[in-house]
């Protein structure tokens, strides 16, 4: 508290500020938003999972998710989503080292993580709607189903752009090694769908 | 964003990323092939679930701790990651009176059949055993 004390009577500088950090002050001031957003966000998350869980629970003609869902597609989705979590922190390694194709190229790969777990999804929700004759309107199991998947499908959907915006930002070259600070709030986002759809997988799919 | 600039290029802080993510990386596939075995097996269903929840929480740990660099952050960035689970167990305490009324309708259920067309009176309402024409 001393500390913050004397930078705030040490006026803007803001570098200053950031080397002298107070407990309350992550790395930037970047971070702590997106931290918070994600707060919110897992709050939203977790209502939902937990909704789920109480009609689940309550219901005794709830189906087996086995008889509608198959695991294999997901498993493999679940898959490409860690590889691509992988993929990220080796973008963010490196632009940390001043290594841009390094960034590039793992950045891309992330990108292409996202677009086939989006693929996979719609290939699997157009196989739900279709042959298993599921809807969002039919009953809860299958109005839980796609509001926990979809609401995580738009998650992803914005990861893949946002990721999108910073390899074309790094491959034009206004991203520099310098504001590496900007690729690890997107990875924090990233991992935070990868970690989403890990509970996702397990509540709806598996048990 | 220069604040972030100058700060993320600082070397010490960037030093401590050097996570090895290869072994993570196998951490987490392994987890997600042992819930997948588990899925397979015809385990009793507590057991089951409970071991699914178990190995699912383990990998959103893992990613929260190395992917999120958490375990490497400061105790405050903690607060923030904890505070929703907190929030979101409160609120499962709280769907609590929910289930419990819908689960002794599904486990009480043979207290009153229905016959087919007459119309299911709720739980509150209905007639105690003995204290019919009274």
């Amino acid at each position: 508290m001393s500390e913050a004390a004397a930078i705030e009577t040490h006026g803007h500088e803001t570098v200053q500020v950031d080397q002298l950090e107070t407990s309350l002050t992550p790395d930037n001031s970047g971070k702590l938003g997106m931290w918070v957003f994600l707060a919110g966000d897992a709050m939203t998350f977790g209502a939902a999972i937990a909704a789920y869980g109480a009609l689940r629970i309550g219901n005794p003609n709830w189906p087996s998710p086995a008889a509608y869902l198959g695991i294999t597609t997901t498993a493999i989705m679940t898959f490409i989503l860690i590889c691509s979590s992988v993929t990220m922190v080796e973008a963010l390694s490196g632009i940390q080292h001043g290594n841009m194709s390094k960034y590039k190229n793992f950045m891309a790969l992330t990108v292409l993580g996202g677009v086939l777990f989006l693929g996979m999804q719609a290939f699997e929700w157009h196989h739900l709607l279709g042959e298993k004759g599921m809807s969002i309107k039919r009953d809860l199991f299958d109005a839980t189903f796609f509001i926990l998947t979809g609401f995580h499908g738009c998650h992803v959907f914005g990861g893949v752009v946002y990721n999108s915006v910073l390899f074309i930002r790094g491959a034009t070259g206004k991203l520099t090694p310098a504001k590496s600070g900007l690729v690890e709030i997107a990875g924090l986002y990233w991992h935070f769908v990868d970690l989403v759809w890990i509970l996702i997988f397990t509540f709806i799919y598996l048990i | 964003m220069t604040t972030q600039a100058a700060v993320s290029a600082n070397p010490v802080h960037a030093e401590h990323h050097e996570t090895n993510y290869i072994a993570v990386f196998i951490y987490l596939s392994i987890l997600t092939a042992v819930e997948l075995g588990v899925y397979a097996m015809s385990l009793p269903q507590i057991l089951r679930v409970g071991l699914l929840v178990a190995l699912a929480w383990a990998k959103a740990v893992i990613v929260a701790m190395y992917f999120m660099h958490l375990v490497m952050e400061r105790r405050a960035l903690w607060m923030i990651a904890i505070t929703p689970m907190v929030l979101v167990t409160f609120l499962c305490f709280m769907l609590l009176p929910d289930l419990t009324t819908r689960l002794w309708t599904r486990f009480d259920h043979k207290i009153k059949v229905p016959v087919s067309g007459e119309p299911v009176a709720p739980p509150a309402a209905q007639v105690p055993p003995g204290a019919n024409g009274s």
